[in-house]
């Protein structure tokens, strides 16, 4: 796997500004530069920037500090700037606007609910999270914190974490990589939930240089959407185009918009035992037209995807969603997508 | 047919626009105390139409007023028993027509939302506090004035319990009460139901059964007769 070690070691320069409301001291002192890991937080380079900012109270980052390093970058920089600049706020940020971070164990117990999130899409309970032991714990979050792969991988696999299966995974996993999902009455694995979160940022005008593209300047200008995706586990050729198109279809041609709300019935149908062979080939159905609209283009009349990107990359749409699942999750077993769109420009109202 | 037994408690996001409808207007209906609960529709993104309604039930500016250790022995008899039995959900709720206010605290108020979650497919209660001037309440503020069993339970699991995280439509942050376990303990209240209800029925008394557990964390309690009338 070595994309996961390609993501694992990539890392972002930032150069820390301290904002000028507060600066104490003539000379201001000089920005300091880190590289910030992209599967880390940024809060957790408090401890870092402590020498080089000797102000008397801990750090607080202006933004979103749950969020992963790399996919704040992913968002904030439209054009990769390098290094990326960022303004920090040492003291009075706004508490109300701002979850306050506690510190390190804020970091941690955010990332330790969204790992347990993540294994409730995936198992179906957190039970494998809510029973790690402490030294288990501390041990997997130390390797996130410290960007250590091995570690990882191997404290992780005690959780029994159903990944998606793709080719490569079938190939050379070992075998104590189950299958995930709901199996049916007849005890086949049909489908799994894979953990997504997907971030959504508009734009009113095409830009032909990324360089030109208006900055995001307010978290609130962001759609959040945090939403597992279903797959099927014989459709091997479920691409991350299918996997987009269900999380945000209504950035794609209007025709699938009925392929959608047939999706939702979709679930309540799964939840039934179905009795009757006629529901399966209504299932069947779905996910055949899923398939002759895939060549659909994925311009609509409303809003146009412009950019996709993932742990800093723009991955082409064709490539399975399980590979990009496998190879491009971060440590909390989510896969972040952002997401650019075009808007036609709307009046105020 | 709906077989119970092989639901896992859970409900879809069309099941849960439709519960909710069903709840708010179940809650008006029985002329409770409180005020009702609010469909807020929310697009999931501001400048796009979606196809599908997405929104989450609101009641807001709630005052309660709640005995705690302090008041007990200060100013009445009561048994100490009475905590203990308010937990267990066989107290009336406190009609906030007879709020009492102590003077050693000014008012606070709370806000609920009600929303769904996509990731455990059932409905997650997110709070938020606040004095008479805005000023928000931290979580070891609210800690007081909940029922001596739950904040227990938060001292026991601070950072699992009620955990401060952004409300999923309104980026402020909120605190919720995390729905682990949620549809596993759903499915065990309806299973026991010796009616056996279709799923239809089942739907329609979701929420409140829903409700009858998770607000008396917060210390909201449904009289009986609410949930008993089907």
């Amino acid at each position: 796997m070595e994309a996961q070690k390609y993501v694992w070691d990539g890392a972002i320069p930032l150069q820390i500004h301290l904002h000028e409301s507060q600066v104490t001291t003539l000379p201001p002192p000089p920005p300091a530069l880190i590289l910030a890991p992209r599967i880390g937080y940024l809060p957790l380079l408090a401890s870092l920037l402590k020498p080089y900012f000797s102000s008397t109270l801990p750090p607080g980052v202006d933004t979103i500090w749950y969020i992963p390093t790399g996919v704040l970058f992913d968002l904030l920089c439209a054009e990769p700037e390098r290094p990326w600049n960022l303004t920090v706020h040492f003291r009075g940020y706004p508490g109300t606007v701002l979850i306050p971070c506690e510190g390190e164990d804020s970091v941690k117990w955010s990332y330790i609910n969204s790992l347990k999130e993540a294994a409730y899409i995936m198992n179906g309970n957190c039970k494998n999270v809510m029973n790690m032991s402490q030294s288990d714990q501390l041990e997997l979050w130390h390797s996130v914190m410290n960007g250590n792969l091995e570690t990882y991988q191997r404290v992780s696999s005690k959780l029994k974490l159903a990944t998606v299966e793709d080719e490569h995974t079938s190939l050379c996993s070992s075998k104590s990589q189950q299958g995930f999902g709901e199996t049916d009455l007849a005890g086949q694995v049909k489908t799994g939930r894979v953990p997504v979160r997907l971030y959504v940022w508009s734009v009113s005008e095409d830009f032909d240089d990324l360089e030109d593209m208006p900055k995001v300047d307010s978290w609130e200008k962001i759609s959040y959407i945090n939403r597992p995706v279903e797959i099927h586990k014989e459709d091997k050729c479920f691409t991350l185009h299918d996997a987009l198109k269900i999380l945000v279809p209504e950035f794609f041609s209007n025709d699938l918009m009925n392929v959608k709300s047939a999706g939702v019935d979709f679930e309540d149908a799964l939840r039934i035992p179905s009795e009757d062979v006629s529901s399966d080939k209504v299932v069947e159905d779905h996910v055949q037209n899923a398939y002759e609209h895939r060549e659909a283009c994925s311009i609509s009349s409303s809003a146009e995807i412009k950019l996709i990107r993932i742990q800093g990359i723009e991955p082409k749409l064709e490539i399975p969603f399980s590979w990009v699942v496998n190879n491009l999750m971060n440590p909390d077993y989510f896969l972040h997508i952002c997401v650019c769109v075009k808007v036609p420009q709307q009046n105020s109202t | 047919m709906m077989d119970l037994l092989h639901w896992d408690g859970t409900l879809s996001a069309k099941d849960f626009r439709i519960g909710a409808v069903a709840f708010a207007q179940k809650w008006e209906s029985l002329n409770f105390a409180f005020p009702p609960w609010v469909w807020v529709p929310c697009p999931k993104h501001p400048w796009l139409a979606s196809p599908e309604e997405e929104g989450y039930l609101s009641m807001e500016k709630i005052c309660i007023s709640r005995l705690n250790e302090e008041d007990i022995d200060q100013t009445t008899q009561i048994d100490t028993d009475e905590e203990e039995a308010s937990c267990s959900g066989n107290k009336d709720v406190i009609d906030d027509a007879t709020l009492v206010q102590r003077n050693h605290h000014e008012l606070h108020y709370y806000d609920f939302h009600i929303v769904y979650s996509n990731t455990f497919r059932v409905p997650v209660l997110y709070l938020r506090a606040y004095c008479s001037d805005g000023q928000p309440l931290q979580l070891d503020e609210i800690e007081k004035e909940l029922p001596t069993c739950s904040s227990k339970e938060l001292s026991k699991s601070k950072w699992t319990f009620i955990t401060q995280e952004e409300h999923p439509h309104l980026k402020r942050p909120w605190y919720k009460l995390h729905p682990c376990g949620t549809g596993e303990w759903m499915k065990l209240l309806f299973l026991n139901d010796t009616a056996q209800p279709k799923f239809e029925v089942v739907l329609e008394l979701y929420l409140l059964s829903w409700f009858s557990v998770v607000g008396q964390v917060v210390g909201l309690r449904i009289p009986f007769k609410m949930l008993n009338d089907r």
